[in-house]
Parts: structure tokens; sequence; C-alpha cells
């Protein structure tokens, strides 16, 4: 990776773990996760059911609003402080510029989800007293919810690029609820028919597929999750990060700094 | 080698709900800065100065023109690892403390980890920031947030170092040492452009100066050069809104604002400018001898634009 991109997100990263937003969210995360516990108790025989259900859940709603609150002001913040201007001064490019954001508030939320699913281990631990070989499964739920939290970073700061902080929340919260109904929008599609349905389908596909994503349920029931659906979700995420980094890079090497 | 070259660089935004009226915020600029000078440039607020500079910076994109810098295209990248930048009233990352800010920016602009620590200490103690350098920046005062950007734009020991206002915000002591700043950096052999809208830092620092006024360059050379022509003027200000025909006959340009009238005319016709005004029975309010060279200067260039514009509506 180049040296400059790496600089930038250490910094972005630095920016993130100094901000006491961050610990507040992931205090209440881990609380959450600890009154899973007692939840799980009020339900016989399901407790672990219940308690990974919970959070795993937790894990994954709190990950997307600190991706979000923290995305929504990567640029629009810079901009708005100005404190862009002595950044873009120097031999830094615009890409390298939104390449390093993402990848720091990527490495904010990876480190954020390791200590959030250490917390869901011992949790888990404290109900069912020893681990089996398909609690391993949490760890391909947590693996999809870190994929999830990469495409809401690159649509967060797809958005900054170009609108408000407010707007760009909107938005990508908005493209977060709709893409978790994805499935039943190709389903949607799937039943209309004519000029509909090419619009319905367009839409279906454009959004961001997250139901895809969640295997929380299935973890929960200790089903398999398979190979290829990790790889298939893998290369779509990928692509979809890809895909919306690109369009914030298109926009932000066209945008005037007033 | 010219250190600057604008070719004719221009800006124009397109305002209102639809962006379909232009605005234009510069004319096209040709400008060119020597290597090793102390260049000056003025202006009114609003005038087109810190869109030239991020206009150079490449924080906006011209709708005409070009520049070269240190004899390169202007968008190479190579360039900016050899020029400093201090924007108008800076603003940094508040979460950082000084010394971490400078390590991050002497990072960016490619700085090897030995010397940059090195280099830290130094532009620090040029800056006189050594004792909070651990303090973060949210703590700063508003001077010493113009200090940390100053160091900032030196850290990497660039040729270039372009200032926008950089005595804002300071105190006469720290005026004082931003002017001295700037004439070691001078000494050092580096080429230094920035905009002031004082024009005394301008008049005792700069070995040329250029003025610009509705982003229309109105006059560049140095500064002797250009205020010869306007030495010993004053400025005599009354009260309404006519010009008796008696003060135009002594070459004054007028320029009515509200209620009163502002004429700048040689000294020696002081005496007959009274005069008129009392034949007049006009309430003369003041005569002000221009105070510094330049500043008369200026003045009689923006009184002369905004004359010329007011003629043409």
């Amino acid at each position: 990776m180049n040296a400059r991109i790496g600089y930038i997100a250490s910094n972005t990263f630095r920016e993130a773990v100094r901000d006491r937003v961050l610990y507040n969210l992931i205090a209440f995360a881990l609380l959450l996760s600890g009154a899973a516990i007692f939840v799980g108790q009020l339900s016989i025989d399901i407790e672990r059911l219940v308690g990974v259900n919970l959070r795993l859940t937790a894990v994954s709603l709190f990950g997307v609003v600190i991706a979000i609150f923290i995305g929504i002001g990567l640029v629009s913040k810079e901009i708005e402080k100005r404190t862009l201007y002595t950044v873009l001064s120097r031999p830094v490019r615009r890409w390298e510029f939104i390449v390093g954001k993402f990848f720091g508030l990527a490495g904010t939320l990876v480190v954020n989800t390791f200590f959030m699913a250490i917390g869901v281990f011992g949790a888990l631990l404290y109900v069912v007293h020893k681990f089996t070989a398909s609690d391993g499964l949490i760890l391909v739920a947590l693996y999809f919810i870190i994929l999830e939290f990469l495409i809401i970073c690159s649509l967060a700061l797809l958005f900054s690029s170009f609108s408000s902080p407010l707007l760009s929340a909107v938005f990508a919260f908005s493209l977060f609820v709709i893409g978790s109904f994805a499935d039943d929008l190709r389903g949607f599609a799937s039943l209309t028919h004519g000029f509909t349905r090419w619009i319905a389908t367009g839409a279906a596909y454009l959004v961001p597929n997250f139901s895809a994503l969640n295997v929380i349920s299935v973890v929960a029931h200790q089903q398999p999750v398979s190979g290829q659906l990790i790889l298939q979700n893998t290369l779509y995420a990928v692509f979809y990060t890809a895909m919306a980094l690109s369009g914030a890079v298109l926009i932000f090497e066209r945008r005037n700094l007033k | 080698m010219a250190a600057i070259e604008i070719l004719g660089l221009e800006k124009t935004y397109m305002v209102g709900f639809w962006r379909k009226r232009p605005k234009r915020a510069l004319h096209p600029l040709h400008l060119t800065v020597e290597e090793g000078e102390i260049f000056g440039f003025l202006g009114p607020n609003g005038a087109g100065k810190t869109t030239t500079l991020k206009m150079l910076m490449g924080l906006v994109f011209p709708t005409a023109g070009t520049a070269r810098i240190l004899g390169k295209d202007w968008t190479d990248p190579e360039v900016k690892a050899q020029i400093g930048f201090l924007p108008e009233q800076p603003y940094f990352y508040d979460y950082l403390t000084a010394h971490e800010l400078l390590d991050y920016y002497g990072q960016l602009s490619g700085v090897p980890g030995k010397d940059r620590k090195r280099r830290i200490e130094e532009v620090l103690v040029r800056v006189g920031l050594t004792d909070v350098k651990g303090v973060q920046l949210r703590k700063f005062s508003k001077g010493m947030l113009q200090r940390a950007g100053i160091a900032q734009a030196i850290l990497h020991n660039p040729k270039l170092v372009f200032f926008d206002e950089p005595m804002s915000g300071l105190d006469p002591l720290g005026r004082r040492e931003v002017r001295d700043l700037i004439e070691q950096l001078k000494h050092e052999g580096k080429t230094v452009f920035f905009s002031t809208h004082i024009l005394s830092d301008a008049e005792s620092l700069c070995d040329r100066v250029a003025i610009l006024h509705q982003g229309e360059l109105r006059g560049v050379g140095a500064v002797e050069e250009l205020t010869s022509a306007v030495q010993g003027k004053v400025e005599v200000v009354w009260q309404g809104t006519q010009t008796p025909a008696s003060m135009k006959a002594l070459g004054a340009e007028c320029h009515i604002t509200g209620d009163t009238v502002r004429a700048v005319i040689p000294e020696s016709q002081q005496d007959a400018a009274i005069d008129a005004l009392r034949r007049e029975r006009l309430k003369l309010i003041a005569i002000t001898p221009l105070r510094t060279s330049l500043e008369a200067y200026f003045v009689e260039k923006l009184q002369h634009s905004q004359t010329t514009a007011g003629n043409a509506k």
C-alpha cells in the first residue's frame, strides 16, 4: 500500500479512537451484550440461541451506527473545517486521501469488532461453560458483519464526498435499511412486469444486499454456512465497496474546495 | 528561473439556484514571481487573492489558464513536495498535539523519519511552540494556531512558501516575529509569496507587490516603482453628495460613499481644496495625509477602478 494512504489511514484511526462518542457506543453495545445473558436465562432451553442472536445483532447495529456516524464526516468535516487544505497542498493525490480515509475507518471498525467479539465469546462461555465446534460459526457471522461495515463505510464516504453530514447520514442509513430487505426487494421485482420490472430489478440490485450478509440466525441455530456463500459474499463486498469508493473518488476529484 | 508563472488563470463560479448565473472571481491573471523574492499579493477582502492561492494549491480548479511552479507544471505532485502553504485562518486536527501534527504533515510531505524528528524540533523552536508541543491543538489560542500553521508550512524545508494572511490573529509581537521569519526565509534563499491586506507589512517586507481588486490585477512592480507617482497626496473627506467643479479642476478623483465624498489630491493643492469646499458651504470632515506611499497607491488604484465601474454604469 502507498505510504501516504497508510499515514492518512493511521491518522483517521487515531481521530476515531480519540473520539469519546466511540467509547460511549462501544460501552453501550457491550452492556447490551451483557444484558443478553439475562434475557437468555429467561428463555428456557434456548439461552444460547437467544444470546447469540442478540449479541451478534448488537455488534452489527452498533458497528453500523459507528460506521455511519464517523464515515459521514470523514470528507465533509475536513472541507468544512478546512483541515483538508494543508493535506492536499502536499504531494497527496485526492484519491489517496479518500482511500486512506476508508482504510482508517475500516480499521477502526475491525478493531472495534474484535473487542466486541471477545465480549460475545465471553458471554457465550458464561452461558454454555464450554465451547463446541459449531461456536466457530460465530466467527463467520462476525466476518460477514465486517464485510457489511466495509460496504457501509464506502457508502458513507461516497455520500460525504458531495453532501452535508446530515444528508449523508440519512442516505447511508436509508440504504442500510433498504439493503437489509434486499432479498424481499428482489422477490418483489420478480412479481412485477414490463417497465416496472426493469425499474424494480435495477433498484433491487443497486442497493447493497445486506440480507445475504446476515447469517446471525443461521449461526445461532448452529446451522452450517457454505464455503460458496463465504466466497460469494467476500467478492460481492469487495466489488460493491470498490464501486462506491470509485464513485467517491470520481466526485471528489472534480470538487472545488471553496 | 521564475518561481511562479501564472499564465492566464481565471475562475468563474456558477451561482444561483440552478447554477446558471456566472460570477467571475478572477479575471485572466498573468503574473511572474522570481526565485528568492518576497512577493506581496495585495487587495481588499474579496479581491480574489485566496481564490488565486487555492488554484495554485490545486484546491480549486481554474475555469481557464495554467501555471508553472519552480519550472514545472503546477499539477505535478513533485512540485508540492517543494512548496509550503499556510491557509487563511488555519484550522488543524484539534485532537493532535503540535508535535503529532507536524509529524503527520512531515510524513505526507515525504520527510524521512530521522530528518523529520530533527526538523520538527527546529521549527517548533523557530515558531516558539517548544513548550507546548505535547498539548492538543484544541487548547491552542488563535495566535498559537497561526504559529503551528507557519511551522507546518516550513517543516519540509520548501523552496517556495505561500502564506495567506500570515499576520492574521497575531498580536503586535507575533506579527513582528512573523515578519522576521519571512525575512529569514528570504535570506535562506526561499521564495515567499504572501497575500495580505495589511499594507505596512507588505511595504516593509516585499521586493515586489501585485494589487488585485475585484478579481483584476491593478498593478505589479517594486514598491518604490509603484509609489513614485503618488508621493505626497492627501485624502479630503466632506459631507454631501456633490463635487464642486473647482475641486474637479484640481484633478481630484472623487468617490461618493453614502453622504460623504472622498477625494485624493496632491498635497500642494490642499489649501485650494479647502477654499473650494468653503465656497460651496460644504462641511469638511477630514484631511488625512496618506500615511504610507503604498497605501496611497493602493487607494488610488481602488478609487480609479470604482470610478471606472461607476462611469460604466
